[in-house]
């Protein structure tokens, strides 16, 4: 029997002793044990569910908010509009060196903000001077659009509350009659339905309403920063409120946190490439010399065969 | 000059005829297999035998049932529970696995196995937190979709179309996980369990 301890090829199949082992006792038995685990803990403390956000309840609650967006998209200057690829052409992306990873599928996912999120969902209202207004923007040639849509943010901004300006030089253009149109339609929830049903009747691609959302100067980043969830607080492997969210990425997020990928303008690309690359080492650390020795330079395994490396002294 | 084997018998020869059935469901193990490091692997397939079947439950009800029904609250606190003990034990029986250096003995197949089932596992985590319907996943959502486009992915898989999300979360990874789960523990059996770490014996 001490020959079969200590000279056994682990590549062999196993001649030394034997003990009774019941797998499908096991299974089953740990198959209860969880559903009660799983039972007390839903029972005790629930599930998280704060309500979706709509461009009806952005648009309510924060108008100012909502209106500055719709003048951004306008002029160009979101997140969306300068996004680039997968919807639009509008930057470069990022790249990791002379990668330029981004932009290897191309524009699979058209967005134009302007047009897709404020212009095209006022087709639908019958209001005669919106729709001069909306005739107005189109015939423009970009650059008009441009100077009204900058001119008109720029007023928003020393005015941060308002939701509609006078235009008393003319310097504003159909601008104003638009955002304000937009608004109301938001309120009445009709643009998250123009916005969700643009491309099929079934509503199951949220891609525009939410682009539209993430472009929110504050009411979005406030709600979610409220809830632990921005980048810099490890929002990646939060949940809203207290429970335990995605515990797994703790070291996805990890790499936020720390330079160089915190200032990076590249993060994305930097963090997402480290974590395939220690996914690959993980993956084949059987074959790597140094790695693969940790176990035996710390030797965790004679707690775990505590019993057996016992009997093997003895 | 011999016939050609017929397909259907390179396939038996290659798995049923290779296994006896107490290879399959053993009754026995070695005597070295007396931690309680060995439950926390069939406590995590335990887990996805939960999930699948509250995940079902969800399915059937529909993906709004649970924001208006309190039995459909409880069968999604189910499901969220079941997948944080599912990582849990999963985590556990990793690092037992690399404590024992399990991969030993012609068994890199089953490590590598058993990494790519967290990978799954994660992916599946990732797109069922994507499909609940509310702020945390919308946040998760607009977050997310940057790290895949700087990558070129967002163009195949979008974050921010919640059908797309929906059917490989529900439809694709249980099967891509279940598949990879089957084919390790096929790994395990054929293997055998590692014995313990042996001077002179391991390399």
């Amino acid at each position: 029997m001490t020959r079969a301890l200590s000279k056994h090829d682990p590549a062999k199949k196993w001649s030394g002793p034997t003990r009774p082992y019941d797998l499908i006792k096991e299974f089953v038995i740990a198959l209860v044990v969880v559903a009660i685990l799983a039972g007390g803990l839903a029972a005790v403390f629930s599930s998280p569910d704060d309500p979706a956000l709509t461009l009806k309840s952005w648009s309510t609650a924060d108008p100012a908010d909502f209106v500055q967006t719709s003048v951004g998209e306008l002029a160009g200057t979101t997140t969306s509009a300068g996004y680039g690829a997968p919807y639009n052409t509008a930057a470069e992306g990022q790249v990791l060196g002379p990668l330029k990873l981004q932009k290897w599928a191309g524009v699979r996912i058209p967005i134009n903000p302007a047009k897709d999120f404020v212009i095209s969902p006022l087709l639908i209202l019958p209001d005669a001077a919106v729709k001069q207004a909306v005739n107005e923007w189109n015939v423009a040639t970009a650059d008009a659009q441009t100077k009204w849509a900058t001119a008109y943010a720029d007023a928003l901004a020393k005015s941060p509350k308002s939701t509609s300006l006078d235009d008393a030089a003319g310097a504003y253009g159909p601008v104003p009659t638009i955002t304000t149109a937009l608004l109301n339609m938001a309120q009445t929830g009709a643009l998250d339905g123009a916005l969700t049903t643009s491309d099929t009747p079934l509503p199951t691609n949220f891609t525009k309403p939410m682009l539209f959302i993430a472009d929110s100067g504050t009411y979005f980043p406030d709600l979610a920063s409220a809830q632990h969830l921005s980048g810099d607080q490890w929002g990646v492997m939060n949940e809203t409120g207290s429970w335990p969210g995605q515990s797994w990425l703790w070291l996805f997020s990890f790499f936020y946190q720390v330079e160089p990928f915190k200032s990076s303008e590249n993060a994305d690309t930097q963090v997402m490439s480290l974590l395939g690359l220690l996914t690959l080492l993980l993956m084949f650390l059987p074959l790597i010399p140094l790695l693969r020795r940790i176990p035996y330079r710390i030797p965790i395994h004679r707690l775990i065969w505590r019993d057996w490396y016992r009997r093997k002294k003895a | 000059m011999s016939k050609p084997k017929m397909w259907t018998t390179r396939v038996r020869e290659a798995t049923l005829e290779k296994y006896e059935p107490t290879d399959i469901l053993p009754d026995t193990q070695p005597a070295y297999v007396a931690s309680w490091i060995y439950v926390f692997g069939v406590a995590t397939i335990a887990c996805f035998v939960m999930l699948v079947a509250t995940g079902l439950w969800l399915s059937f009800e529909g993906p709004a049932w649970w924001h208006t029904s309190s039995v459909g609250h409880y069968a999604n606190s189910l499901h969220l529970w079941s997948v944080e003990l599912f990582f849990v034990f999963m985590v556990v029986h990793l690092w037992g696995k690399f404590w024992m250096a399990a991969w030993r003995g012609k068994r890199t197949s089953t490590w590598v196995t058993g990494v790519i089932a967290f990978m799954a596992s994660i992916i599946t985590g990732f797109t069922g937190y994507l499909i609940q319907g509310n702020f945390d996943s919308q946040w998760i959502a607009t977050q997310a979709k940057d790290g895949f486009n700087a990558m070129g992915i967002g163009a195949y898989f979008n974050p921010l179309n919640t059908g797309q999300a929906m059917l490989i979360h529900v439809a694709l990874m249980p099967l891509v996980l279940g598949g990879i789960v089957v084919w390790h523990v096929i790994l395990v059996r054929k293997r055998g369990v590692v014995p313990p770490i042996e001077a002179g014996a391991d390399e």
